[in-house]
């Protein structure tokens, strides 16, 4: 008890940048809106209710359904890894690690456009495949939902592979003993064994990637020249060009919702371990 | 016919020798106890034999067949790890369930089959269970009952009990025992606990550094052990220095003794053991040492008393009458007290 004043810079922090800025995106999400742009303190459904028109919630699919998908390609290609690097002995573990974690160092900003470089019609691919031979004409790479995705992939696998490998290097050993001493082959040791005891790292994984997936903005922005807008891009759009706060915040608001529903979900299986299974 | 056999078995980790050569022979419904030291082989030996390591050189038998490359899921054993290894994402039915599971078996037999197990470990009604809800003890017996449903031929434990409290650890030794003997399977244990080994076993393989020093029944190793590791390791001795002048007289501390053993060479240097509840404490005059009591400590069911004897050596003894700190008294040691062993090369 006599330690309570530790915690006053992360309440302090905690107040200022996370309770304040929602609380006033959640009252701009019901202001009204003057002709002129600036906000009106009275009480409206509307900033909610013009989400609903089928042009926005297109834009709700359309980031959904990209997030879901990443989320799933990250796991396809996240597990195997992790499940690789887990298995390798300790002095491999963390070079490979590092190896991983590396291009998380440059600028998120720079990665990205280095793809665009890569993806670009006169971009590395193109002309590689030119000088092969096997195309005449430069693909359309860029600026495509398959450069969204691969951008988001790209981006956010770490944050799938290191919870995922974070369980895995923890699992006891002896328990894949037992499995093989009672009669499972590998592979029935993988499905009744390792796979189950590591949800919790897919849940987490999952998490991480997701949130920051459907969010995004940036990549789609690059990556998808504007083509895809997704909800990231739209509050993006209604902040600083339409100048519309009080449409951007409800949307703000919906995403922040979906986000918790989500995470409530998957937390409630994380807590019960392998009961999923 | 030998149920398991290894012959010339031999082990190395990165330069380092595990096992050398060892030879052993286990027999169907047998209780066989791997005893030693940590390090000394005996937890790789049962690794072995259970498929989880695969020996350097030599071969391991299972009924006669060579076994040396069978995975650990194709062989008749079942194994009881070290730290019961239960499965956390599964309750006590479907961890003892989950071998049979693995085989296909009819869920009508594999409920008969666990509620059968359940029974036989004291643990009826914990079929619904979760496995961190349970004391260690029951952890303990849950993965017994896992291992056994399987009907293994042979049973292997590496240091069942070694987690549990003393009290437990004696009531699960005697249930064990009788487990093994109800089931007539084989067993083999692996411990560092001498006491544990001379309570359950049938035959007990003393090992040390990689190698087997002796093989026998506990009233074998106990009261013939074949070195000084043997004598060390198993109960509590005075090792002495001793001369085999010829057959059944031994030389020690200047004096002549008559013993039971032979087949020594004459003149031979030996080592001789003589345990501290064989020795007795007698009048000065009438004992064939004699020395000063150097201290006392009352240990129960005896005392463990100190003499130090007219050439400056110390004796452990157990008595269950006192004696008292500077007193001068007489040992008495008799032909059959004396175990004459070969000396260490």
């Amino acid at each position: 008890m006599r330690k309570k004043w530790l915690a006053i810079p992360y309440a302090l922090w905690a107040l200022i940048f996370s309770v304040i800025p929602i609380l006033l995106i959640a009252i701009y999400s019901f202001c009204s809106r003057s002709p002129y742009g600036n906000i009106v303190y009275t009480f409206t459904w509307d900033n909610y209710r013009r989400f609903l028109e089928p042009i926005y919630l297109n834009v709700l699919w359309r980031s959904v359904v990209l997030a879901v998908q990443s989320t799933i390609i990250c796991f396809l290609l996240g597990y195997p890894m992790a499940l690789l690097i887990a298995r390798s002995d300790i002095k491999k573990r963390s070079l490979m690690i590092l190896l991983f974690i590396l291009p998380l160092w440059t600028n998120f900003l720079l990665r990205t456009y280095a793809w665009m470089v890569l993806l670009r019609d006169q971009g590395v691919i193109n002309q590689f495949l030119i000088a092969l031979g096997i195309i005449e004409e430069p693909l359309k790479l860029l600026y495509t939902n398959g450069a969204v995705l691969l951008g988001m992939v790209y981006n956010f696998l770490p944050f799938m592979v290191l919870p995922i490998y974070a369980v895995l290097s923890k699992l006891d050993h002896s328990l894949i003993e037992a499995a093989e001493d009672l009669g499972a082959t590998s592979l029935e040791v993988f499905m009744k064994v390792i796979f189950p005891l590591s949800i919790p790292g897919v849940i987490s994984g999952t998490i991480m990637v997701f949130m920051p997936a459907v969010s995004t903005f940036i990549i789609s922005d690059l990556l998808g020249g504007g083509q895809t807008i997704l909800l990231g891009n739209l509050i993006q759009n209604q902040f600083l060009v339409a100048r519309n706060w009080q449409f951007g915040s409800s949307i703000s608001i919906i995403m922040i919702s979906m986000i918790l529903v989500c995470m409530a979900i998957m937390g409630r299986y994380r807590e019960e371990g392998g009961e999923l299974w | 016919m030998n149920i398991i056999e290894l012959k010339g078995v031999s082990k190395r980790f990165a330069e380092k020798d595990a096992l050398v050569d060892i030879n052993l022979s286990i027999r169907p419904k047998e209780f066989v106890t791997l005893l030693g030291p940590s390090g000394c082989g005996k937890t790789t030996t049962l690794r072995i034999i259970g498929g989880f390591e695969q020996p350097t050189n030599g071969d391991v038998y299972f009924e006669g067949r060579r076994i040396n490359h069978l995975p650990p899921y194709q062989r008749q054993l079942n194994t009881v790890f070290q730290k019961y290894a239960l499965f956390p994402h599964l309750n006590v039915y479907e961890n003892i369930a989950f071998g049979l599971n693995i085989k296909k078996a009819a869920q009508k037999d594999i409920a008969k089959k666990v509620a059968y197990m359940l029974q036989l470990v004291n643990l009826e009604g914990f079929e619904k269970r979760k496995i961190h809800s349970l004391s260690g003890g029951q952890q303990q017996r849950i993965a017994i009952a896992r291992a056994l449903v399987c009907e293994p031929k042979v049973l292997l434990l590496d240091e069942p009990l070694g987690a549990l409290d003393l009290k437990l650890r004696k009531e699960m030794q005697l249930e064990l025992k009788k487990m093994q003997q109800q089931l007539g399977i084989t067993f083999i244990y692996v411990t560092h606990d001498q006491e544990e080994a001379l309570t359950m076993s049938d035959r007990v393989v003393v090992m040390s550094d990689g190698e087997i020093q002796q093989i026998g029944t506990p009233e074998d190793i106990y009261n013939e052990p074949v070195n000084q590791f043997v004598a060390d390791f198993i109960g509590e001795g005075n090792i002495l220095k001793g001369i085999m002048l010829e057959d059944y007289r031994v030389k020690f501390e200047e004096q002549i003794f008559p013993c039971i053993d032979k087949g020594f060479g004459n003149n031979e240097a030996v080592e001789v053991l003589v345990r501290p509840e064989d020795i007795q404490i007698v009048d000065p005059e009438r004992g064939m040492l004699r020395g000063i009591v150097e201290s006392v400590v009352f240990k129960g069911v005896h005392y463990e008393i100190m003499v130090r004897d007219e050439s400056g050596t110390h004796w452990m003894i157990h008595s269950i009458h006192m004696a008292k700190n500077g007193e001068a008294v007489g040992l008495k040691i008799l032909p059959d007290a004396i175990h004459i062993m070969k000396k260490a090369v």
